[in-house]
């Protein structure tokens, strides 16, 4: 076992660890915090991501103990006190969502991009989110919520 | 159609954003893998590396040495509770652990149970098996050779490897329009093997309770009351009984035909309750879906048209070998083995068709339907629609002009097909018309002449498709002898607000928001006052669940019927509280006034409370109904495709530049939601077409069992679809709907291929199995001296 100690969505926990449980598990199983979905095992699909001090990684392909003393933000951590994060709002508003299984992995990867881009364009939306797989959807209107949200954001 | 109710009542046509939403996009959707009950432990499962094999021998000892672990399953276990066979939704038999020998790779062969997900599955590395290998037969041609290796061994007396042989059809009378036509073309088509492959994988949480016998299982189930009767009929002799079996569905992460079976996993799981007295949960991951779980398509068919020398068609015959793999486990509820597969003349009125299909047993997983399709429907559709592009070149004839020629007329219907269905309605022409004036046909037609000109290659291709979909009625489809009906029960609150639930299932479809909207139509209660619950069999009445387009066509259907019984009932209340005759009355949406006194009328609110407070004397109180919904006939949506595709000559990729879609689905109930899942569909038609198929070596070993080499598509290969409609309502739908969720993935993938085809005609070429992959494409252009 190991000692290890990361905070997720600002709070900080204390665990001791097996070193190879994967961060996806230990967020879902140890925190119960059960948001973030496992669809692949193979760091293919991106219904896991989660973001690493602040980049977005697939947290089935991430070692648990690799997370000691770093910061985690998961899908329960974009709405702040109640609010709905713009990216939240624009997969509601443009139906970018169906199963909602890829979903948590689609809006941290999303809010990620606009975090370091404020205006991306069609073709940086698609390659962002092209490590995220939906099966519902067909992407269109995904891409529709994120242009929504950066609009959001930019006060439009 | 025009709107009846206000945006604040938001009936059918109003595109409402989703109930359903609100927790997904928070992350609070809670779906199997997220239950975890107290004592739970975990199932893991041991599968076969070989084909075809005896197992000579399993050794647990040193998988229960293993820290964590508790137990190992093995068919012997299984055998003294005769539970190791079970049977399909087809009526054939499939294992549940084997006892003798495996049939496929992955197939299950032992289960650990154990108190952590990791310690089960270090368990399983630890199960030792002894196999002893035997001949494998993978390829179905092979199968049914004389001197092929008989599979299924456990079936007394059987002596070859045929499952069925079906036909539909007048032989004699085919032939003879083939023997008398000007023209005939024959083509060869393969549509491979696929997995639908949902973000969420299958699993469940088994949970029995040895005081009460009750039994509560949460599983990725489509269709939980009817897997609800099968583990009562599989197990009832070991003691769970139907009224104590608890199937809850929660949130499923896309379904798409996948969650209709049951899998061995589920079976082993209520096993392992039933004995170690603890929560199992069983959840199988990425590899084990795509290397075990029901498959699609896997169909080799010959097809051939006869026609006239204008292009009158004249004659249709199919003949098709399906691979079924080891057992018949369609899952698909028609009373014809090959399901609806005698849509195959479409959109067309051939004066005679004849179709037969072969099922075969082979060493490789059991399925067969599962892939966003109603029952066969997208093989019958892709060879004909590649056939009428084979013709329309045999011919030197436009493939839109060809379409046209041979369309079932407007008029037509309700038209009965040579082949037996009676098609309840359509206007074929009217949506290919729009299609072709939508997406501008011929200056796409110009444009191509001058790219030919200089070299490049660029191609258009058209689907005009006809689906077939909302089983029942019940005189025609059933699941084990359970009618393919579904059940609505709705209950309006003293308040006004209301319940309501139902048999069915969605997956993503949006049920919560779209029945809602139906009880809105019907009744005026605003569609956010009204909760709709799905998925649990103790409190939902019986349904036979969500799966080939059925739950508009049919549970929508029982949602209109429950709302008018209670509109009827509220008609007599609001007489007694109005002091007047019922028929002195009229309704519009969310109240009951009387005729010429607009001011004296009582809100559907106020009746409701009335229900419960003022009711007349001799009515019983309450305001509630039930429906339990047999469809008279089956719907049949349809629409025209039109792709338009760029190839890039260096590489043979196959860059789809616009995909336009009309689709005609009757009366819409919301708009937007249509709109997704037809986008939806055509990525999971876009995908068999240029990107998936599950490849097995002649070992029958999967070769390509993960997402890194079963490709989905991105929203990089993805394009930006375009959507437009026609409205030709069903007479027979209480609402005039139809199913839609299928339809574009039957109809994308012939317009793909027409139009890849298109794009290299002028070399000769007529005809590309799918998927059309760059190295497939590219080997063509080489063949033909396009490129090095």
């Amino acid at each position: 076992m190991t000692s290890i100690n990361v905070t997720v969505n600002g709070t900080e926990h204390q665990a001791d660890v097996e070193p190879r449980l994967l961060l996806v598990h230990f967020i879902r199983e140890d925190l119960e915090m059960t948001g973030t979905h496992i669809g692949c095992d193979t760091t293919n699909c991106g219904a896991c991501t989660v973001l690493l001090d602040e980049a977005p990684v697939k947290s089935c392909t991430v070692f648990a103990v690799q997370a000691d003393g770093r910061q985690v933000m998961t899908v329960e951590g974009l709405a702040q006190n109640g609010n709905l994060d713009p990216i939240q709002e624009g997969f509601r508003e443009e139906h970018g969502l169906q199963c909602g299984f890829c979903t948590p992995g689609m809006l941290m990867t999303s809010y990620a991009l606009l975090e370091q881009h404020a205006d991306p364009s069609e073709g940086d939306i698609r390659k962002a989110i092209s490590g995220n797989l939906c099966r519902c959807t067909g992407y269109v209107n995904i891409v529709k919520a994120v242009q929504y949200a950066a609009q959001k954001k930019a006060g439009g | 159609m025009t709107l009846r109710t206000s945006p604040e009542i938001g009936g059918m046509g109003h595109s409402l954003k989703r109930k359903e939403d609100a927790r997904f996009i928070r992350g609070q959707g809670k779906y199997v893998d997220d239950v975890k009950l107290p004592g739970m432990l975990y199932l893991d499962i041991v599968r076969s590396p070989y084909a075809h094999a005896n197992i000579k021998s399993i050794n647990t000892e040193k998988a229960l040495a293993v820290p964590g672990v508790l137990a190992v399953i093995t068919g012997e276990t299984l055998k003294e509770y005769n539970l190791h066979w079970m049977p399909t939704l087809m009526s054939d038999t499939q294992m549940v652990l084997p006892v003798e020998k495996v049939m496929y790779v992955a197939q299950e062969v032992a289960a650990v149970v154990a108190t952590s997900r990791y310690a089960a599955a270090d368990g399983v590395e630890a199960v030792e098996v002894e196999y002893e290998p035997l001949p494998v037969v993978v390829d179905p041609f092979k199968a049914l050779e004389p001197d092929a290796p008989v599979l299924r061994t456990d079936k007394e007396g059987k002596t070859d490897n045929r499952i069925f042989h079906w036909e539909a059809g007048d032989k004699a009378a085919t032939e003879r329009a083939f023997a008398e036509a000007d023209v005939t073309v024959k083509q060869d088509i393969y549509l491979p093997r696929i997995l639908v492959a949902s973000m969420e994988t299958c699993g469940c949480v088994a949970d029995f309770n040895a005081t009460t016998g009750k039994l509560t299982i949460w599983m990725t189930s489509q269709a939980p009351h009817a897997h609800r009767t099968v583990f009562a009929l599989v197990a009832g002799h070991v003691g769970l009984s139907e009224e104590k079996i608890q199937v809850i569905a929660p949130d499923l992460g896309g379904g798409f035909g996948g969650k209709v079976p049951i899998y061995p996993g589920y079976v082993i799981a209520i096993a392992a309750t039933v004995v170690t007295g603890h929560p199992i949960k069983w959840i199988e991951d990425r590899t084990e879906n795509l290397q075990a779980d029901s498959f699609a398509r896997d169909y080799h068919m010959t097809a051939e048209i006869a026609a006239k020398k204008d292009g009158t068609m004249t004659g249709l015959r199919i003949k098709a070998l399906a691979d079924h793999g080891y057992t018949d486990a369609a899952t698909q509820p028609s009373q014809f083995p090959a399901g609806m597969f005698s849509i195959c003349t479409g959109s067309y009125d051939f004066p005679q068709a004849f179709a037969e299909v072969d099922g075969v047993y082979t060493n490789k997983p059991p399925g067969g339907i599962a892939y966003r399709c109603s029952f066969r429907v997208t093989e019958a559709v892709h060879a004909l629609e590649r056939m009428v592009d084979i013709l329309a070149d045999e011919l030197s004839m436009d493939p839109a002009e060809l379409r046209l020629k041979n369309f079932i007329k407007p008029e037509a219907f309700p038209y009965r097909s040579i082949l037996g269905w009676e098609y309840d309605s359509g206007n074929y022409e009217g949506a290919l018309k729009l299609a072709l004036e939508t997406i501008g046909y011929d200056d796409l037609l110009k444009e191509q002449v001058e790219k030919r000109a200089r070299g490049e290659l660029m191609g258009i291709g058209i689907c005009s498709f006809t689906e077939v979909v909302g089983a029942g009625p019940s005189k025609h489809f059933d699941i084990l002898g359970l009618k393919m009906f579904d059940g609505a029960e709705i209950r309006v609150h003293p308040t006004g607000k209301a319940t309501a639930r139902f048999g069915t299932k969605s997956q993503g479809q949006g049920h919560e928001t779209t029945y809602a909207q139906i009880i809105a139509e019907e009744l005026g209660i605003p569609a956010e006052h009204i909760l709709v619950e799905e998925g649990d069999t103790d409190t939902a009445p019986y349904g036979l669940g969500t799966y080939a387009s059925r739950s508009t066509p049919v549970a929508g259907a029982a949602a209109a019927i429950a709302s008018r019984k209670i509109r009827d009932k509220a008609r007599k209340i609001a007489a007694h509280l109005l002091d007047t005759n019922e028929d002195d009355l009229e309704w519009e949406p969310g109240k009951f006034s009387v005729k010429g006194s607009p001011t004296l009328s009582k809100t559907i609110q106020e009746i409701a409370f009335a229900a419960y407070t003022n009711f007349p004397e001799g009515m019983e109180p309450g305001l509630e109904a039930v429906s339990y919904y047999d469809p008279p006939n089956l719907t049949f949506p349809f629409g025209s495709y039109i792709c338009v595709v760029d190839i890039d000559k260096g590489t043979g990729e196959v860059k789809i530049r616009r995909f336009l879609a009309v689709d005609d689905c009757g009366n819409i109930i919301n708009p937007m939601i249509v709109e997704g899942q037809i986008h939806g569909g055509l990525t999971m038609g876009l995908a068999p077409a240029l990107f998936e198929e599950l490849v097995y070596d002649e070992n029958g070993t999967p070769l390509n069992g993960n997402f890194m080499d079963y490709l989905l598509p991105t929203a990089m290969e993805t394009p930006k679809w375009e959507t437009a409609k026609t409205t030709t309502p069903s007479p027979h739908h209480p609402l005039g709907a139809k199913g839609v969720g299928e339809s574009a993935t039957v109809g994308a993938p012939p317009a793909i291929v027409n139009a890849v085809v298109d794009a290299l005609s002028h070399l000769g070429v007529r005809h590309i199995d799918i998927p059309m992959t760059p190295d497939k494409v590219w080997a063509l252009l080489r063949e033909h001296g396009v490129t090095e």
